[in-house]
């Protein structure tokens, strides 16, 4: 077990600048995730950890060591591919044997022919088989040692390709997108293995993906890229309660948050022509209003701004109201209502075609015109405002 | 869905339809392949000879007299021990090619082209070029064989070297083909498979090789070696320019002695048999190898 260092890492690929001067420390035995949208650099970074690919500025530190010179397989880091990366001409027994295979055996016992002469081989592959069938039942693969990679399902490699990780008992495992060629349900189901696999091994486990469901839902912190930058680095909480910055608070967050532009006039904000019931901060430019953050009122309540209703989707538990604001330059806003909140909105009248949507302050974000995000103490009731 | 319509209620129309779109394919199939194969059997028992009025009905003698002819058996040996050579060689030398070649990025269509050059010219052509090149007194490598201390090398008139410098001639005409179909091999390999290889420890070449080149090149492997083999037991063009099958008899191969029964002799029936036996032995090498290799290949 060990805790990673990445002290001020630098990459670029010909003329374009992949990473940027990354610094991040991983802790001992954590969950951490490296999520952005494509091309954010979260791979590289992962893959200058590995040591698939060398970092042009910076250095690598895994436990005590600095890794910079070390060889991928001297890192003591296992890697779980997007594709897997299985052997596809051996079974499943030895794809997971491969790397005690390599450490254990002598180069002439891996030749072919040549090693049939070593009496030591067949003894030292005795042993790797037992720590084999052992982590195979930890994932239910006993069944499934004789067969190809061909022969399995998807969920089945990943498992297979957890195995080889595992086998080795590597100090941090390393994941690439390793739920991306699932189906829908058997990711959700993988997360949960995932995330139980990590409380057993209580290993350091550094893992990319673009799908903020993922980094949500397992991480103990989520490491935000964008632009080959660290945007922000917080507990999945903190990115979504506070994110610092507007593009945090677009990534995050599904449905995505409203964007909408404010000006401040006499002491309040202003929206599209609404005096809203915050109190103006100086600087701010974008308010951003999750799908929690507004409520349904009545035509024409001071603060709430009027919307035109595009869907109503029923989720069963909640439902999700589509709608556009009046303001062109405002991204569309969704307000989440539970089933007995829609109920009552209904009943009172509040769902027709036109919507007015009353903010929350409390849960309401603010950011100036760089996007950073302005201190949530400055967002308040306004002093005699409706609540 | 169109099969199982067909199975439930044979429909006249719909299956007149099916053989008229299947009706072009088979005609050609029967043209090219089939009415000549069939021609090759009749003639091959009878003693027809190119322009004889009445032929006669042999049975299997025609096979019989070439199982005894000693310049028949002789090409057969001569062909197999060329086929020897160029096989492992021309395998080997291809996949040497292509790993070499496969890393270079931007030299990588340079060296392709040189290695592809001998494929693309004539190989009649070329024969003529090696003729002067091996030329014990006339030919450049008399330097390198005298500066070797070996004298002057008769490569093409000893009867112990004949079969050899036409092999090695077939194995440079060969190379540049093969390393062409492993190359794209190679790069049907996953580039993460290299990579969990570095991970698992398998940084060095020989495991690299091992572990991922080798095994995930099998189907290719398997393609190069069925197509070499079967161009080496082709060989015919080298034989006739160069030596004619000289020195005695020593580079006479299969394809050739059919060739003189067929063409020079017009003994047809005759050389229709060899050729029927030629046919045998190309038939039973591809479907040995592929039973050999097949359960190698993995998918």
């Amino acid at each position: 077990m060990a805790a990673i260092g990445l002290d001020g890492i630098g990459k670029a690929f010909g003329s374009t600048r992949v990473l940027r001067d990354v610094t991040l420390a991983i802790r001992d035995g954590e969950f951490l995730t490296l999520v952005g949208p494509s091309g954010c650099g979260k791979s590289t970074l992962l893959r200058i950890i590995a040591g698939l690919e060398r970092q042009d500025r910076g250095s690598v530190t895994i436990g005590e060591r600095r890794v910079d010179a070390l060889r991928p397989s001297d890192r003591g880091v296992a890697m779980v591919f997007q594709s897997y990366a299985l052997y596809p001409h051996l079974t499943v027994a030895r794809n997971i044997a491969t790397p005690l295979e390599m450490q254990r055996l002598t180069l002439a016992e891996r030749l072919p022919l040549l090693r049939l002469l070593s009496p030591r081989r067949r003894r030292v592959m005795r042993g790797i088989m037992e720590e084999v069938e052992a982590v195979a039942a930890s994932l239910r693969l006993d069944g499934l040692l004789a067969r190809k990679p061909a022969e399995l399902s998807g969920g089945q490699r990943q498992r297979v390709a957890l195995g080889r990780a595992m086998v080795r008992r590597p100090e941090a495992f390393l994941m690439d997108e390793p739920l991306s060629n699932l189906d829908a349900k058997l990711r959700v189901h993988m997360r949960g293995e995932l995330a139980d696999l990590h409380r057993r091994l209580g290993a350091t486990f550094v893992y990319v993906t673009h799908d903020q469901t993922e980094a949500m839902t397992m991480s103990d912190r989520v490491a935000l890229m964008l632009g080959g930058r660290i945007e922000q680095l917080g507990t999945p909480a903190a990115l979504y309660d506070t994110p610092e910055t507007l593009a945090v608070a677009t990534f995050i967050g599904s449905p995505p948050i409203a964007c909408i532009p404010v000006t401040a006039d006499g002491g309040a904000l202003v929206a599209a022509g609404t005096r809203l019931a915050l109190s103006a901060v100086a600087g701010a430019a974008t308010l951003g209003l999750r799908a929690e953050a507004v409520a349904p009122v009545r035509a024409g309540t001071a603060g709430a701004l009027p919307a035109t209703l595009r869907r109503a989707e029923n989720l069963g538990a909640e439902w999700l109201l589509h709608a556009t604001l009046d303001d062109p330059a405002a991204t569309p806003i969704v307000c989440r209502l539970s089933a007995e909140a829609q109920g009552a909105a209904r009943e009172r009248g509040l769902l027709g075609d036109r919507l007015w949507l009353l903010p929350d302050p409390v849960r309401a974000h603010l950011f100036d015109a760089a996007g950073r995000r302005l201190v949530a103490a400055a967002v308040r009731p306004r002093v005699g405002a409706p609540a | 869905m169109s099969l199982a319509i067909a199975a439930t209620a044979p429909d006249a129309p719909l299956l007149r339809t099916g053989h008229a779109f299947a009706a072009p394919a088979a005609l050609l199939l029967a043209l090219i392949y089939i009415v000549p194969v069939a021609v090759l059997v009749w003639l091959s028992l009878t003693d027809y000879t190119l322009g004889a009025v009445e032929t006669r009905f042999l049975g299997l003698d025609n096979f019989s007299h070439a199982l005894a002819d000693p310049v028949f058996r002789r090409s057969i040996v001569n062909t197999f021990v060329y086929v020897a050579i160029v096989l492992p060689a021309g395998v080997l030398l291809g996949l040497g090619a292509a790993l070499l070649v496969h890393r270079r990025i931007r030299s990588r269509s340079v060296w392709e082209v040189i290695y592809f050059l001998p494929v693309t010219s004539t190989l009649i052509a070329m024969a003529t070029v090696w003729q002067f090149l091996l030329h014990p007194r006339l030919g450049p490598v008399r330097e390198i064989t005298l500066a070797l201390g070996l004298g002057e090398v008769a490569f093409l008139s000893d009867p112990a070297l004949v079969l050899p410098t036409l092999a090695a001639i077939g194995i440079w005409q060969l190379v540049g083909f093969n390393m062409i179909l492993f190359l794209a091999g190679l790069s049907a390999i996953p580039r993460d498979l290299y990579e969990a290889a570095a991970l698992d420890g398998a940084a060095g070449g020989i495991d690299r090789f091992l572990r991922v080149t080798w095994p995930l090149l099998g189907p290719t492997t398997m393609f190069v070696t069925v197509t070499t083999s079967i161009t080496a037991f082709k060989v015919f063009d080298t034989v006739r320019v160069l030596t004619e099958g000289g020195p005695a008899g020593a580079s006479e191969v299969l394809l050739y002695v059919i060739y003189l029964e067929g063409f020079q002799y017009f003994r047809i029936g005759y050389a229709a048999a060899l050729t029927l036996i030629f046919l045998a032995f190309i038939l039973a090498f591809s479907i040995l190898q592929a039973a050999a290799l097949d359960r190698r290949v993995h998918y």
